[in-house]
């Protein structure tokens, strides 16, 4: 087991290195100057030269390759070209929209799609198993964006003056505000602080903020906001886990040893959800992490509609103001992130299932 | 090979299987897997169900204990089990029955066990069931199963998975899971079909072991007439979804009346013995969705051609008791005046080509 | 039971997937949800072919002073009571005096040329790749394998992104970031077939008849590869056809005034709670063509499963 979880840790070393490759050839791809784009048009030939000395760019580029390396591995992705602030500060500042968001989406996606996906595979054919599949066919096949428009419309401007109404973005309503928790607690950190950035990142968690702050106005308003956009964002996860977990759900109660367990005298309900559900839930696990993607994609697109300053509605301006710091930076932690979820879920996996520990 | 010897017989049965059918309704027609089958099982006594793959007597066995599934379904007959109906009783007490008074163990024993739980929780899940009993005590139990059943250090292999263990070892479990609540009734469905020879004699022994010290009895479901020789007391011969012949097993070996079970006997190797081809029943099972006429074994019937016989392409015989207390499904000796008429010589060599 | 032979026996490998294209095609049409996608795949590709003749404007036609329409009017729908002396735009008008009807049916030609070009330069590449990387083995194979892994370790719509970046905004950069975002995919699908089928017998029969390597590899071991390839590229098309939409919602793919249903959306976007016909037509364009391909993928992939014939039936 812990040889596994090595070996599968090491093996992540050379997907980590080949990321920050890609990632560097991909910013020097970049058409256009990164002297004219740091200071501008008119930058005269000198204050580029010393830009380019100051940067590093005047070295080889493996030594470039080098220095980007290590400045990444320091946390150091330099400054954003449009906000003058450390690309760091500004992903410690956007991270916890953006989890909110997909731990939320991921919850309702798994919440729902699992028993769906169930009793879909329980009732084979049944009106509930068509209804349930083809809901998921659709849903697989929503634009994300279209949905969230299409929700802000019905919640905001059809339910209008009914207790549904809901706003059609922004993290809190106006004249609330999350108090961050060491100020609450009246921990007295400065901005200078060196622990100044975790509380800060931790605060940014409203949902978990307003907890640990017994907040439960900011808390409740924070949940009502994100209905909408954990919905929106939720509906590609939900349908392909749910039509996994049917599939997976049949194939599971095909084998020899559900045949066991009836025979043994166990009721069906028990039959399914403790001798088909756990190794049912084996390729869904597997599934989730790839859904960090799905998320991630869904998550540009939600954020860029919702009006929340997250992850991706941040890249996205990035890409519009080219602000190749921050593309870059922003691209580098997404993909190492992406590749962490995947990580923990591998190895979660073989928790589950006993079969792997021998190997 | 060895005949066993018979226990007494007289003793009422345990189990009576009457008219059972069985049929897959699938995208390719209806298959016959289980056509109108009828046999017993005595008190305490091993009866072989012996037929070659595809003729229906897995889902005989598994049509008993009602666990078809779809596209599957029990179309009509009856599973009297000490008196009772056990197609006609509600689910919630066929559930009660099954692994407790009827249980059954597999073909392929590290499949039929789950691979994500020790094998000392899936015996424990029995006592579980059947009798609340509290875990600590049904953990002792299983560990005691364990051991009689042959495993070797029974405390820790209780905590292993069911992918640690081998074929023999996982059958073996198997049986400690059938044999936890002393059940009245054991189905076998080729309990030893996937294991090595030298195991499959040790299963075989343990079963008749366990069979003989609790009296329960046992369905032996297989393939091999050879291991009937060795276990069983009574034998049913199934062929394309139907009981073709029913007798002691003395009787079976030494005068088999029906052709197919002739066919098959004459096809054991028999050890010593130089044959210069063994020989074989021409031809393989018919399609179960496209039966044809008459006699299902028709097609393949040596007697047949022999005897001259054309009625059996256009009339099902009916099982019936050709001597006290052998029953046969063949028109050799049943009485069919009024119906037989001699096979036309052209039909008879168009149907020799057709053998290889 | 008669049980089929076994597929592998058989000796040529255009025999076996000729009979397995006509067992395919069969189960295919058995399937409800294949049966639905292919109908509705083979209507937009009628709608594509036919767009001038089924759309009553030009896609990008100024109706200003032509006809008497207002800046995104309401969809007019005769039918549905729209007064008759008013001209029919049954989708409405958009913020350029245009038939957005004629708009979406011409979107269907981009879509499924994005949906078909992607997919196919990346099965190209991928199928390249895959199948070297299978058939030599070594370090080719370690190369080309964890380079795909790497580009697999980004979200695929990030990679599309940063790609864009680099090549610049527009529709034909955003194909080809989506076609290098799908490559390692195929080459992960034709790998794996390549490496299961080359030690079956048959290739190695052809390489006793004296078969050269690229002989072996694209006469008998492509086409065996074929079956898993077309169920990847169906449900590819879909991804690729949803992820160029997204592109375009985002403003970094087609650009107006291409009537491409990102692009359409992705403009109007801020007039949903005043002019909702303009997103939501688009928008249900793009569900129907990507649920097509879904269903019609899926259904590929039942018909092609070995394991499914064999379900339903008992021992």
């Amino acid at each position: 087991m812990k040889q596994f979880a090595i070996r599968r840790i090491l093996y992540t070393i050379p997907v980590l290195l080949g990321i920050l490759v890609v990632t560097f050839v991909i910013a020097r791809l970049i058409p256009g100057d990164p002297c004219t784009a740091a200071l501008g048009e008119r930058a005269t030939q000198s204050a580029c030269n010393a830009f380019n000395k100051r940067m590093g760019l005047d070295k080889p580029i493996y030594v470039q390759l080098g220095i980007y390396m290590a400045d990444v591995l320091r946390g150091d992705f330099g400054n954003s070209i449009r906000f003058h602030r450390p690309v760091s500060t500004l992903l410690l500042e956007k991270l916890p929209v953006t989890i909110e968001l997909g731990v939320i989406a991921l919850l309702l996606a798994t919440i729902i799609g699992i028993p769906a996906g169930i009793l879909s595979a329980v009732r084979r054919n049944s009106t509930t198993d068509v209804v349930t599949m083809v809901a998921a066919n659709v849903g697989v096949s929503m634009p994300v964006y279209w949905l969230g428009l299409m929700l802000q419309y019905l919640f905001a401007i059809l339910l209008k003056d009914t207790f549904l109404w809901l706003e059609p973005g922004k993290r809190l309503s106006a004249g609330l505000s999350s108090i961050p928790f060491y100020k609450a607690w009246g921990l007295g950190i400065s901005t200078t602080s060196a622990l100044y950035p975790a509380v800060e990142f931790i605060s940014n968690f409203f949902l978990f903020n307003s907890v640990i702050t017994f907040d439960f106005v900011v808390l409740g308003d924070a949940l009502k906001h994100l209905i909408l956009p954990s919905l929106a964002l939720s509906t590609i996860p939900m349908a392909i886990i749910a039509r996994i977990t049917r599939s997976s759900m049949l194939e599971v109660l095909s084998q020899d040893y559900i045949r066991t367990a009836r025979a043994k005298g166990l009721v069906e309900r028990m039959v399914v959800l403790k001798h088909a559900l756990r190794n049912a839930l084996l390729p869904v696990v597997t599934i989730l992490g790839l859904q960090a993607g799905t998320l991630f994609a869904g998550a540009v697109l939600t954020e860029s509609i919702f009006s929340l300053a997250g992850v991706g509605r941040s890249l996205f301006d990035a890409i519009t103001g080219r602000d190749f710091p921050v593309i870059q930076g922003f691209t580098v932690v997404i993909a190492i992130g992406y590749v962490a979820v995947n990580l923990v879920v591998d190895i979660s996996y073989a928790y589950i299932d006993p079969r792997i520990k021998l190997e | 090979m060895a005949i066993r010897k018979r226990k007494p017989n007289g003793s009422a049965p345990i189990l009576e299987v009457r008219n059972l059918t069985t049929y897959f309704y699938t995208e390719d027609g209806v298959v016959k897997a289980v056509d109108g089958v009828d046999f017993f099982v005595r008190h305490g006594e091993v009866l072989g169900l012996v037929g070659e793959s595809g003729c229906g007597k897995s889902i005989t066995s598994l049509s008993i204990l009602r666990l078809i599934d779809r596209p599957g379904e029990i179309v009509a007959g009856e599973v009297v089990f000490e008196g009772d109906d056990l197609l006609k009783k509600p689910m919630a007490d066929m559930v009660d029955i099954r692994g407790d008074r009827i249980s059954m163990i597999f073909q392929q024993p590290k499949s039929s066990l789950n691979p994500v739980f020790t094998i000392g929780d899936q015996i424990v899940e029995v006592f579980e069931i059947h009798e609340q009993a509290d875990k600590e005590a049904a953990w002792e139990k299983a560990v005691g199963l364990l051991r009689l059943v042959g495993i070797a250090d029974p405390e820790s292999k209780a905590h292993t998975y069911p992918h640690q263990l081998s074929g023999g070892q996982a059958q073996r479990v198997m049986i400690a899971m059938a044999m936890a609540l002393q059940p009245e009734l054991l189905i076998a469905d080729e309990p030893t079909t996937a294991l090595d020879v030298t195991i499959q004699a040790q299963i075989l022994d343990l079963i008749r072991e366990l069979n003989e010290a609790t009296g329960t009895a046992v369905i032996l479901i297989t393939h091999d007439l050879g291991l009937i020789a060795e276990m069983a007391d009574r034998v049913a011969v199934m062929y394309a979804g139907r009981i073709v012949e029913e007798v002691e097993v003395e009787t079976l070996f030494k005068q088999a009346l029906h052709p197919y079970t002739q066919g098959l006997i004459d096809s054991i190797p028999v050890l010593g013995a130089v044959k210069e081809r063994l020989n074989t029943i021409p031809g393989g099972v018919p399609n179960l969705i496209d039966l044809p006429p008459g006699c299902r074994f028709a097609p393949r019937c040596r007697a047949r051609e022999e005897y001259g016989l054309s009625i059996c392409t256009e009339v099902e015989p009916s099982l019936a008791e050709a001597k006290p207390g052998h029953k046969v499904r063949c028109w050799l000796y049943e009485d069919h005046s009024g119906h037989d008429a001699p096979l036309k010589p052209r039909e008879a060599k168009a149907r020799k080509k057709d053998r290889p | 039971m008669t049980s089929i032979p076994e597929a592998a026996a058989l000796p040529a490998a255009s025999l076996r997937s000729n009979s397995l294209l006509r067992l395919t095609l069969r189960r295919l049409t058995r399937q409800r949800n294949a049966r639905v996608g292919l109908t509705i795949l083979i209507s937009l590709i009628l709608v594509a072919a036919f767009a001038p003749l089924i759309a009553p404007y030009e896609p990008n036609r100024d109706l200003i002073g032509i006809e008497p329409v207002t800046q995104r009017q309401k969809p007019c729908i005769h039918l549905l009571g729209c007064p008759a002396d008013q001209p029919q735009h049954i989708m409405g008008i958009d913020a350029n005096y245009r038939d957005v009807f004629s708009r979406v049916v011409y979107g269907t030609r981009v879509s499924l040329m994005v949906g078909f070009t992607t997919i196919g330069m990346a099965i190209l590449v991928g199928t390249l790749l895959g199948a070297v990387a299978g058939y030599a083995g070594g370090w080719a194979d370690n190369v080309i394998m964890r380079f795909m892994d790497v580009l697999l370790a980004f979200p695929g719509f990030l990679l599309a992104i940063a790609i864009i970046t680099v090549l610049g905004r527009g529709l034909q950069n955003a194909l080809y970031a989506i076609a290098i975002v799908n490559i390692p995919h195929f080459a992960r699908v034709v790998r794996a077939s390549v490496l299961s089928i080359k030690e079956q017998e048959f290739v190695a029969a052809t390489r006793a008849l004296g078969a050269s390597d690229t002989r072996i590899l694209f006469l008998r071991i492509l086409p065996n590869a074929l079956p898993p390839l077309i169920v990847q590229g169906t449900l590819g098309i879909a991804g690729a056809i949803l992820e160029a939409a997204a592109l375009s919602f985002l403003g970094i793919g087609a650009q107006p005034p291409t009537p491409e249903w990102g692009t359409m959306l992705g403009t109007e976007r801020n007039q949903v709670f005043t002019a909702p016909h303009l997103v939501f037509f688009p928008g249900i364009a793009i569900m129907i063509t990507v649920l097509a391909f879904n269903l019609l993928g899926d259904g590929l992939r039942d018909a092609m499963d070995p394991r499914l014939a064999q379900v339903s039936k008992p021992r």
